[in-house]
């Protein structure tokens, strides 16, 4: 059990990276709690699986340390630190029984060997593995090999943390729900701390207490699902949680006045004189569509309807607006927008901008 | 009930692959089993002699020995040929410009046809022109494939190693590349050695390829012939006379047929055994133990 710090973290695959691009990784600070349940999340190629493996030990970082509480390390081998590390693909050793393969990690630790035994058959009952644990791991179902490869980690109970790489992605859909919640299960029950890893919204929400959004390797926000959900500190955050994600809006800003066209939207605080892009950040939720004067004018492009709800495809004044209805309500003749002030987010150059009077000014990324 | 057509249609569909194994498998076989059932005294005449042939073959001592010697030669190729070529893909480089280097040079002796094999190791091993032999003869070793038994069977097994050993080595690296890196980075967090590694990743994971690799080898040297026919001619004596070359001398030699096709059939049917046997074995090991049904 550690609480890991990234220090200054950078990695580049190239040999001698010299723009901001040549980095995979750009720099990151920041302190994991110690048992806390952490998600990477991010599309493909956004640099979260390289950040887990320095956190493992599989890639040496370019630049930057890694420090275990306060122990420096960052040029350890992923033996000497202690973690467990579950993949996309289960990894299971074919030739061995589902109990060989849950001593193995134990047996080269040179743990003793009615402690091995200890542990394996309390680690079997904990997995539900008890009727499969003399038979060999080759034959088994992708889902029970994925728990096979994280009781490997968990059999360890020193382990400073349990990494996992998007492992849920070859598990059918039903036994997805039952291993989250498995997982969930097992955070609670040994507090070991989780960084798992996906590009799966609801995944991240639903595993983590804080989620790491990460885009073109750099972290852009920090934060607890609430937080992503109400307040993006990017663009690409609204987009990417939220289904359907954020709409921006193309703005100007005049006090506590946002003008969209010749309307005027009512914003929660008076902001500063705003150069560059500014957009106006409103989730589908919080937009509703009906007929009232003060409205603006909105056509509707299309329907979708996802049953419980239905989002709305809306221009308005030239842009895409998405609306969430709720089952019932119907669209009026005439539709016109109305924005709730509250959960207005202003952002200038992709970046959460906070109004004036607020202790903050400006959110920018971590 | 079904609603599906019943009738003989489908047999014209495997008329043709019937007739192709006919002509190329079925038909040679069925000549030489004729043969091997009948005697001739010339002028195209045979006459019936139901199993004597066969009871002669097993009985002859020369097959005794021939099979001995085969089997013998097989064991040591198979021993020496496995491991090495086991070790020799784990040491090939996974990645880089020295790939396809390491490829071509492991495939370079597979692409030499088997009588200029023979022809290099038997110019290669003389004393007076060849450059082993000749570095032997300096050296004050006293080596002579031609008249010592030892000798002969040390070039005849060097030979085939040079020529063969590629062919372990290709399939066995083609396992190897297939592993995905996640196996060795489990590996890696597991604390695993470097022996756990290769016997509980790597060679497991090169099964099927060894199975194929370890037949296609028995087989091979089990019916080798061309090489030794080349370098030694069988000799000195009878010590490199393995079944095919005691084949061809009574088939083409001595022109007795009968006894000739009842030894290919013989011969057929102990490779056939042996490879069904080692198949079956390596296919079940590491797996569990069907259940017995209550």
């Amino acid at each position: 059990m550690a609480q890991i710090t990234l220090d200054k973290l950078a990695h580049s695959y190239y040999p001698n990276p010299k723009t901001d691009a040549d980095f995979a990784l750009k720099e990151i600070d920041y302190a994991w709690d110690d048992g806390g349940a952490y998600a990477l999340l991010g599309p493909s190629g956004c640099g979260k699986t390289t950040l887990l493996n320095i956190i493992s030990g599989l890639l040496e970082p370019s630049k930057g340390k890694i420090l275990f509480n306060d122990q420096d390390v960052t040029s350890y081998q992923p033996e000497q630190r202690n973690i467990a590390q579950v993949f996309q693909f289960p990894v299971i050793y074919d030739t061995m029984t589902v109990r060989q393969n849950l001593e193995f990690p134990l047996k080269n630790r040179h743990v003793p060997k009615d402690e091995i035994s200890k542990r394996v058959e309390e680690m079997i009952e904990i997995l539900d593995l008890s009727d499969k644990a003399n038979k060999k791991a080759r034959g088994l179902t992708a889902d029970e090999k994925q728990k096979i490869s994280l009781g490997r980690g968990l059999v360890r109970y020193d382990v400073n943390a349990i990494l996992f790489d998007e492992p849920l992605t070859v598990i059918d859909p039903h036994m997805k729900w039952q291993l989250r919640t498995k997982l969930k299960d097992l955070h609670r029950q040994f507090g070991h701390t989780m960084i798992y890893v996906t590009h799966d919204q609801t995944e991240a929400l639903t595993f983590a207490d804080k989620v790491v959004v990460m885009y073109e390797g750099e972290v852009v926000q920090i934060g607890t699902p609430e937080e992503l959900f109400d307040e993006p500190k990017h663009t690409f955050v609204g987009y990417f949680i939220g289904s359907p994600g954020m709409n921006f809006l193309p703005v100007d800003i005049q006090g506590d006045q946002a003008k969209l066209g010749n309307h005027s939207i009512q914003l929660k605080g008076t902001y500063p004189e705003l150069s560059g892009k500014i957009e106006l950040g409103i989730r589908p939720e919080f937009v509703t569509l009906d007929s009232k004067a003060d409205g603006i004018p909105a056509q509707i492009s299309s329907v979708e309807d996802i049953g419980r709800f239905k989002i709305v495809h809306t221009r308005v004044e030239g842009n895409d607006l998405n609306v969430v209805l709720n089952e019932g309500e119907n669209i009026p003749a005439e539709p016109k927008i109305t924005i709730e002030t509250s959960r207005i987010n202003i952002y200038q150059n992709d970046h959460l901008v906070r109004p004036t009077g607020h202790t903050e000014n400006k959110g920018k990324g971590v | 009930m079904d609603n599906k057509p019943y009738n003989n249609k489908a047999w014209l569909l495997v008329i043709p692959v019937f007739l192709l194994v006919a002509l190329s498998a079925i038909i040679p076989i069925m000549t030489v089993v004729n043969y091997s059932v009948q005697d001739t005294f010339g002028g195209n005449k045979f006459f019936w002699v139901g199993t004597e042939w066969f009871t002669d073959v097993l009985r002859s001592e020369r097959f005794h020995n021939a099979l001995g010697r085969n089997l013998l030669f097989s064991f040591i190729i198979l021993c020496i040929e496995i491991p090495l070529g086991i070790m020799i893909a784990l040491s090939m480089p996974k990645k880089g410009i020295w790939v396809p280097v390491c490829l071509i040079l492991m495939a370079l002796p597979l692409l030499i046809p088997w009588n200029v094999v023979g022809t290099i190791w038997q110019i290669f091993g003389r004393g007076d022109i060849g450059l082993l032999g000749h570095t032997m003869a300096v050296l004050g070793i006293d080596y002579n494939y031609t008249s010592n038994i030892f000798d002969a069977w040390v070039t005849i097994i060097i030979m085939d190693v040079w020529h063969w050993t590629s062919l372990v080595v290709l399939l066995c690296y083609a396992g190897l590349v297939s592993i995905p890196e996640a196996y060795y980075q489990a590996a890696r967090i597991d604390g695993a050695s470097k022996w756990s590694v290769f016997r509980y990743i790597q060679l497991p994971k090169m099964r099927g390829v060894l199975i194929i690799a370890f037949l296609l080898r028995f087989m091979d040297s089990f019916m080798i012939y061309t090489e030794p026919f080349v370098l030694t001619g069988g000799g000195p004596g009878n010590s490199t006379t393995f079944l095919s070359i005691d084949l061809v001398k009574q088939a083409i030699g001595q022109f007795d047929l009968g006894p000739a096709a009842a030894m290919s059939l013989v011969y057929q049917l102990i490779v056939l055994l042996v490879c069904y046997v080692f198949f079956t074995v390596m296919n079940n090991t590491g797996v569990d133990k069907p259940e017995k049904e209550v």
